[in-house]
């Protein structure tokens, strides 16, 4: 593998893997994120020897094959995306953000989300769907 | 789209530095989300990147009096961490920030430095903060002011063959308050158009005992605001005399226009935000 393999190139071509998006290119807009080592990081700002013996998870990941996860399903319920371009990356943000918090504070919400942006201006859903997650795992 | 490089992965602190002494030419690779981006855009055309990524020995946060951040440390571990929030809340919520969850989880604290981009957060609050860098190469150690590691626009006093090791973060005085302001006025994880990093400590008598005042985003590095500092030490520290050292920062920033306002704009808000960020210290 060439050494300026990015990991978000990997995943797409070389593995396949086209649940991770590619949005703006310059880590602002969150729609590659994926987990290595359950941490959420900007795979279009990560070369891939940077993950070389590290637990990657994407979007693919995230379901236990057909059953989504509670996170998902409020997404559905809660009408947390559109177009859905932005959906894998926020998802997988968001269940690292539950991973490490199982009932984070509004402001904790807010503040980890951040970083995944939705030009369809579907934010209230989000954070509904992601509180509500929160909520169905008490 | 990236220009085809080497990547060395250096297996300890002292492989890294052989490295680093037999080319240097080479870039650090730390958590990348600067580096690569720069490859990306084409600005940066390396042919070696030597990873220290994999060193423990520059990871860590520790504390002996000072708190000592090691250079490999995310910022979100940083931010998260209980002796950084112990030893200076102000300088945690400094570090959480930084861009947004994700940058912080993978770009590093000595990175950051490193980069010298001056638009970032922790420099000026490091600068105000009296920390130092902890610089090693094959001919040893040595110790720099923050505010002497910042020479230029993406330029440091780092030298040829020199790792940013560490930092370390003195403890403030007894009744001293730290904070870190920043002014957003378009989006949450924008550059900030001014930023400042302020440290006020008044006495019994309401007088400034002393004072350390920083700002980011209005300058080349960050700007330490000496006049201000000046106007303040030794005085009754009133509201009107707070104001009144605040709007001296204006001739000490030298802020370039761009999408987050004009150079004028800017000069001004250092004002105003550095009079919130005092005023946010008084006892």
């Amino acid at each position: 593998m060439p050494a300026e393999r990015l990991l978000s190139d990997l995943l797409r071509d070389d593995l396949g893997l086209t649940g991770t998006k590619i949005g703006c290119g310059v880590g602002v807009c969150g729609a590659c994120t994926v987990l290595v080592d359950d941490v959420p990081v900007t795979s279009c700002l990560l070369l891939a020897a940077q993950a070389e013996g590290r637990s990657i998870r994407t979007i693919e990941g995230i379901a236990d094959g057909d059953r989504l996860t509670a996170l998902q399903r409020a997404f559905i319920t809660e009408g947390g995306f559109q177009c859905g371009i932005c959906t894998p990356g926020q998802i997988v943000s968001a269940t690292a953000l539950l991973e490490r918090s199982a009932h984070p504070a509004e402001g904790e919400i807010r503040d980890w989300m951040k970083g995944n942006l939705c030009r369809c201006t579907g934010y209230y859903g989000i954070l509904r769907a992601v509180r509500a997650a929160a909520e169905a795992s008490a | 789209m990236i220009a085809p490089f080497e990547l060395v992965r250096a297996g300890s602190l002292a492989e890294a530095l052989e490295l680093l002494e037999s080319d240097p030419e080479a870039h650090v690779l730390a958590g990348g989300t600067a580096l690569v981006l720069l490859m990306k855009q084409g600005l940066l055309r390396p042919s070696r990147l030597i990873d220290i990524g994999g060193l423990a020995e520059l990871r860590g946060i520790r504390m002996n009096g000072d708190l000592r951040i090691g250079a490999l440390t995310t910022h979100l571990e940083a931010e998260r961490s209980a002796l950084v929030r112990r030893h200076c809340p102000a300088l945690a919520s400094c570090f959480g920030t930084v861009a947004t969850v994700r940058i912080r989880a993978q770009g590093t604290v000595g990175g950051n430095l490193a980069h010298a981009d001056p638009a970032q957060d922790p420099p000026p609050m490091l600068v105000a903060l009296g920390a130092v860098a902890v610089l090693e190469s094959g001919a040893g150690r040595r110790e720099v002011p923050m505010e002497d590691l910042f020479v230029d626009v993406f330029e440091t006093s780092i030298g040829p063959g020199e790792l940013l090791r560490e930092i370390v973060v003195p403890p403030l005085a007894e009744g001293a308050r730290a904070t870190y302001v920043k002014f957003l006025p378009r989006t949450e994880d924008d550059y900030a158009t001014v930023s400042v990093g302020a440290v006020l400590r008044v006495d019994a008598g309401g007088r400034c005992a002393d004072v350390r005042v920083a700002l980011g985003s209005v300058g080349p590095t960050p700007v330490r605001a000496r006049r201000v500092e000046s106007a303040l030490r030794g005085e009754r520290v009133t509201p009107a005399r707070l104001r009144e050292a605040a709007m001296l920062v204006r001739e000490e920033v030298d802020p370039i226009a761009d999408a987050r306002g004009s150079a004028a704009y800017k000069r001004e808000m250092a004002g105003v935000w550095t009079e919130r960020a005092l005023r946010a210290l008084l006892p």
